[in-house]
């Protein structure tokens, strides 16, 4: 089977779960999902820092859009998206911190298009969606002073971070400020587990949009990745057993 | 009254909506003309991706002259950054990035930074290492600690026996994360093609 077959069949495969779940899920009640603790406890720091006038930060990280590590930067700005919606009516509205220019504009016109949602276009800050630095470690650094300077009380890292990501967590641990913190790559992840308050490890970060009620389309996506998981592991496994018995006759 | 109307939202929307499923499209079916008008998109992508990369610097640039004028945070650090972003802009200006005084910014001022930074985070690391078990006492933490102990003797042989089976654990996890970060990739991208993702303001 060539290549692009097996693409086209996983697609296709996936688009049509999403659809199925998508119509499943609005038959019942409830969202069926396991329990991450990390997004119960980001939903309630939202909602604490909504009444004690403090800011959420998002970090959206530094990855290239166009790139297969541009997915993780765009459940950032999902993510951002909502908690845009729930904190932006607030004496400190939430900011997007960014490591790319393309990521940096995306982060802005998120927020923008958040606040023209919520009819208070004329207070919206450009400086809200900024890029924090370029490389890697002047990334971390512009961030660590957002986190420092700007009156943070939780700090979500959503996207792509490498060992930078050890020294924005130190700045949230420094300032006293909650930390949850998920990225796709592997180094970062084990970095982001020894520091972060709240790791998010694997597919937990893709799964941020349904736990935060970004949209039914994000749960039904949650539930057909499931799907397909245990169809991989069937799979892997059939393949493992398959190679062992053609050893042995 | 067509003031009041936001034309770019749908405008956004139908763009990328068309622009990503014709990316798609192109690599499923390797076609001629459906090959050459990905590689023409992708080639106004690097375009569009320069000029964004410009608009960055000039937002990172606004945002610390910002915090100068209301006096708002580490004024110190946003009055070095200012500084030394338009000096490093005057002479690239004047002798291209190849020039001396360019390359001599970037070997002994970008350099060492960058690398006192990666010191620091050796040490920051080392820190949280020992302060998980205390912060988030679990059966996964002491997993990790387990792991990142048995991943430290294998790199040398403790006692002249060599630890070579985290190697194969190591990539055995690896792999199980890479494949959940593949599924949710894809969800993502799903996501963004039928519309219900709009991260571009639609």
């Amino acid at each position: 089977m060539s290549k692009e077959l097996i693409t086209l069949v996983l697609v296709v495969l996936f688009a049509g779960f999403m659809i199925v779940f998508y119509f499943l899920n609005r038959r019942r009640e409830g969202r069926f999902l396991r329990d991450i603790p990390a997004y119960y406890r980001l939903r309630g720091a939202i909602e604490v820092a909504v009444e004690d006038g403090t800011r959420i930060h998002v970090a959206i990280g530094r990855s290239d859009i166009t790139s297969p590590q541009g997915a993780a930067a765009l459940v950032g700005l999902s993510m951002l998206k909502r908690i845009a919606l729930i904190a932006s009516d607030s004496d400190h509205p939430p900011t997007a911190t960014a490591g790319d220019g393309t990521l940096g504009i995306l982060a802005q016109d998120t927020l923008r298009s958040t606040y023209q949602t919520l009819n208070i276009l004329p207070d919206y800050n450009q400086s809200l969606g900024r890029v924090a630095g370029l490389t890697p470690f002047s990334y971390a650094a512009g961030t660590m002073s957002v986190i420092f300077d700007e009156n943070v009380s939780v700090n979500l890292l959503a996207g792509s971070f490498g060992y930078e990501g050890a020294l924005i967590t130190s700045a949230g641990e420094r300032s006293q400020t909650l930390t949850l913190a998920g990225t796709d790559n592997i180094p970062g992840q084990a970095i982001l587990y020894a520091t972060a308050h709240e790791p998010l490890v694997g597919e937990e970060l893709y799964a941020g949009g349904a736990y935060i009620d970004a949209g039914p389309m994000h749960v039904s996506s949650l539930h057909a990745q499931d799907v397909i998981r245990w169809l991989l592991v069937i799979f892997i496994l059939g393949g493992a057993v398959a190679g062992l018995l053609r050893g042995f006759l | 009254m067509f003031s009041r109307l936001n034309f770019k939202a749908p405008v956004a929307t139908i763009v990328a909506l068309l622009f990503g499923w014709i990316i798609l499209l192109s690599y499923v079916f390797p076609l001629g003309g459906l090959e050459s008008l990905r590689n023409d998109i992708l080639s106004w992508v690097v375009i569009a991706t320069a000029a964004a990369l410009l608009i960055g610097v000039i937002n990172l640039f606004s945002v610390h002259v910002g915090k100068i004028r209301n006096r708002q945070g580490s004024v110190f650090y946003s009055l070095i950054l200012v500084l030394a972003m338009i000096l490093t802009f005057i002479f690239t200006l004047i002798q291209g990035p190849e020039g001396e005084i360019p390359r001599w910014l970037f070997t002994y001022i970008q350099i060492p930074v960058e690398s006192s930074l990666m010191a620091v985070m050796a040490v920051t690391l080392t820190y949280a290492s020992a302060r998980l078990l205390t912060r988030r006492m679990n059966v996964f933490s002491v997993l990790f600690g387990i792991g990142l102990l048995l991943a430290l003797f294998s790199i040398n042989p403790v006692f002249g026996v060599q630890i070579t089976f985290t190697r194969v654990l190591a990539s055995a996890g690896a792999r199980g994360i890479l494949l959940g970060v593949g599924l949710g990739t894809i969800a993502t991208g799903l996501r963004v093609l039928i519309g219900s993702d709009r991260p571009y303001g639609g």
